[in-house]
């Protein structure tokens, strides 16, 4: 017990020079000619095997006697989860992808040991089939500006020292040493940082009217409860930097004046929970966190809330209703949160990113900060490039650049030779963008002029098989699950909208429920209570706007031309292709498809539920979707 | 049959059970605010919330019953009906459903008869959506037991659920 008190009482750093001792003896022990092996630890990573791949590798170095000259690292997502399992081998930082267990003796052997590249684990450039062995020169990579995601390969989110070796907490120091709260404050607005959860709001504003209003008790807290589906950036960060989302909070706090900290985190992303619980307590452990921060006679403490699963918890005032215990309905804000939210005080709420954003403004200075980007968004956003796209994953690039350099220079553009359609960018409250827009440049007023919105960063590419009536549909029956209720608009405004598009999918839809939908969308906009529900008809006034005639063709000539909507396509079997080979008729669950072996199958519409299987399994393309 | 009763194995069972809830909510004591974590607590240990236990939630942290329960059914993530031994997630996020994950729900109940909420008779599968688990890179995705399948397709759910029993 005495022992561990006295290591406790090791760890704890009293003052900003010390920090700066640690950081020095940190740096002192690394040798930077060592190998290392990062291997990506992100959820998608570890859904495509990553754990057995570390486990390899540990049992590899061991039974090589190699852990003086290798050092082995779980890091957070780097970001490419298309290629994943991903090891980078550093110094040199050579890139292998899709690597399995079976593959680590060879890695050690060649690579680590013999300095040969493995040909068969490279990623091969799909444009010009070149093999690339270096990570930086991957194309996916090279467009990217990686200010805030890019030490996500690098250090291990597990430790501390990592981060504080990599200059972390300096930022901390920097303030806590010499700046003064107001000047805090005045920094955030010179840099032009806006709020990255999803409305764009002047973050430095927020700040200062939390700092103003007078209260004795004040909160600040991260919104990790990362709703948008196809948006998984918030959850990478916290999961693979943890500390530079705490060390942004703890900056936050101290200019304004708050000592109790909390993040929301929703309950799917267990990894990032985690990962945030161990970096609160590590931060504690170094004084870093607690009382008396560095000796400054700070007191900042953050505790870990996870969400019950309601997308309209990323809301700030149902946030933090569901912070307070009770259930996540949003109030009018007539008074901002920012004065009068969590049990009545001052509460400052940010999105993860805005918070990982503040240490790089204050280390950089808001004159560097705000040279990147455009004239009303600066800095960087991470998106995620989702969908039908043959690169999926999280990118990081300046505000401006266009969708174009995005899908097709970064994300390598659509897979099997399909046409591109459409990306839908902002989550349930963003809109669909077509092909002729996609030299906009994106920042937050672009993709508003546009009907749809930044959001939260979820970019989902579609090609020409989505049907964009029913991604409508989609995000409308998406919404009508999630809306709270307290609000008429928005229950009977989206409850009709559903009811409505249901019926257009179904080939029952009239001309005038065109008007109507517009209609509602007005309704919506004017008169729902929280922002969910004034932007809850952006999808579907977007594809109204952009793909009006895929609507008319549903309800005129009864069609989906993308085959998607169930009761307006028909399957048959293509006589002069079927080879009667009975995969089809096995699979189909109704016994609608009869025949025998090596004869042309038959199909009976009577009894076809349209479930695709037929289609699916069929290695003759015989099953005709119309 | 006669149904005879292990009167002190039932009895053994229904102690580690009290202990074990009333140990959560002690961890929890004085804290209101936290009901949403302590109800992921129970979740998390029982599988589902047994109503017994909302109705000592709400005496010892002195939190209204219907407060509790508002709390219960406005969150999507709790369910007061016992879960079967295995939980099938489906993830319709955007990306997962432009990819077809709609059709492993559909497939779902075709061939087992439970729609997302609902539990197979014999208690072997319960199913559940979820808007997005965030590896939209391997969509479409399904949760089985916590294990994440990969790029499923209705043919390919066929094979990793028969591996569960």
């Amino acid at each position: 017990m005495v022992e561990q008190v006295r290591k406790l009482l090791e760890k704890r750093v009293e003052s900003t020079a010390e920090l700066e001792n640690l950081r020095q003896s940190i740096l002192d022990k690394k040798d930077s000619s060592r190998t290392c092996i990062s291997v990506c630890g992100g959820t998608a990573c570890r859904a495509s095997g990553a754990e057995a791949v570390v486990d390899a590798f540990v049992d590899e170095i061991e039974r090589r006697e190699l852990q003086i000259q290798v050092e082995l690292k779980e890091t957070g997502c780097h970001g490419f989860c298309e290629r994943g399992p991903l090891v980078v081998i550093q110094p040199k930082r050579i890139f292998y992808q899709q690597v399995k267990p079976e593959d680590i003796p060879e890695i050690i052997a060649e690579t680590v040991l013999g300095g040969k590249v493995i040909e068969r684990l490279l990623y091969v450039d799909p444009v010009t089939s070149q093999k690339i062995i270096y990570e930086p020169d991957v194309p996916f990579y090279k467009k990217q500006t990686r200010t805030i995601f890019g030490a996500n390969g690098e250090i291990d989110p597990t430790n501390i020292e990592d981060y504080i070796a990599s200059g972390g907490y300096s930022a901390l120091s920097k303030v806590l040493v010499g700046i003064k709260p107001q000047e805090i404050v005045d920094e955030i607005k010179k840099s032009g940082l806006r709020g990255r959860g999803g409305g764009g709001f002047p973050t430095g504003r927020k700040w200062q009217s939390c700092r103003d209003a007078k209260a004795d008790i004040k909160y600040v807290i991260c919104n990790a409860d990362e709703g948008d589906p196809g948006a998984y950036q918030d959850r990478s960060l916290l999961e693979g930097n943890p500390h530079s989302v705490l060390e942004g909070m703890i900056i936050g706090a101290y200019a304004i004046g708050s000592h109790q900290g909390y993040i929301y985190v929703r309950n799917e992303y267990p990894l990032a929970v985690g990962h945030a619980r161990i970096a609160i307590e590590q931060a504690m452990d170094y004084g870093l966190l607690g009382e008396n921060i560095l000796g400054s006679g700070f007191d900042f403490k953050v505790m870990i809330n996870k969400g019950g699963g309601a997308f309209v918890c990323g809301e700030s005032s149902a946030l933090m209703a569901s912070l307070e215990g009770k259930i996540g309905e949003p109030k009018a804000k007539y008074i901002h949160m920012s004065e009068k939210g969590l049990w009545d005080s001052p509460s400052l709420l940010n999105n993860v990113k805005t918070w990982a954003n503040v240490p790089l403004i204050i280390n950089k200075g808001a004159d560097w900060y705000s040279k990147i980007g455009t004239a009303g968004s600066k800095g960087t956003m991470i998106f995620s490039l989702v969908g039908n796209i043959n690169n999926t994953g999280l990118v990081e690039v300046p505000m401006g650049i266009t969708l174009r350099e995005m899908i097709f220079d970064i994300g390598g553009g659509i897979p099997n030779g399909k046409k591109f359609k459409a990306v839908q960018t902002g989550g349930p409250s963003g809109g669909c963008i077509p092909e002729q827009l996609l030299d906009t440049p994106v920042d937050f007023d672009e993709l508003t002029k546009l009907g749809s919105m930044m959001g939260s960063g979820g970019m989902i590419v579609m090609d020409e098989d989505t049907c964009m009536v029913d991604v409508a549909k989609y995000f409308i029956e998406f919404l009508k699950g999630e809306s709270c209720g307290k609000c008429t608009p928005c229950r009977e405004g989206i409850n009709r909208m559903s009811e409505i598009l249901n019926g257009i999918t179904q080939g029952k839809g009239k001309l005038e429920d065109l008007d109507t939908l517009e209609d509602l969308a007005g309704i919506l906009n004017a008169g729902a209570l929280c922002a969910l529900g004034q932007t809850a008809a952006n999808p579907v006034l977007s594809t109204l706007r952009y793909f009006r005639d895929e609507y008319i063709a549903h309800i005129e000539q009864k069609k989906c031309a993308a085959g998607v909507c169930r009761e307006l396509i028909r399957y048959s079997i293509d006589p002069e292709k079927c080879q009667g080979c009975l995969r089809c008729l096995r699979a189909c669950p109704t016994g609608a498809i009869t025949g025998e072996k090596r004869e042309v199958h038959t199909l009976n519409q009577g009894l076809c539920i349209k479930c695709g299987a037929c289609y699916d399994v069929c290695k003759f393309n015989a099953v005709i979707r119309q | 049959m006669e149904l005879t009763l292990d009167f002190p194995k039932v009895k053994a069972i229904v102690e580690s059970y009290t202990e074990k809830v009333d140990s959560l909510i002690d961890s929890y004591a004085g804290n209101k605010e936290q009901l949403i974590s302590l109800l992921q607590d129970i979740q998390a240990e029982f599988n589902y919330l047994p109503q017994d236990v909302l109705v000592k939630i709400s005496q010892k942290l002195d939190i209204p019953l219907s407060q509790v329960f508002s709390v219960v059914t406005f969150f999507r993530a709790f369910t007061l009906k016992p879960r079967g031994r295995h939980l099938v997630t489906v993830c319709l996020g955007t990306a997962c459903h432009v990819k077809g994950g709609q059709r492993l729900v559909d497939k779902m109940e075709r061939d087992y008869g439970i729609k997302p909420g609902e539990t197979t008779e014999d208690m072997r599968f319960s199913l559940e959506t979820v808007n997005c688990l965030g590896c939209c890179a391997l969509g479409p995705v399904v949760v089985v037991d916590g294990k994440y399948e990969s790029k499923i397709n209705p043919d390919k759910l066929d094979r990793v659920l028969r591996g569960y029993k």
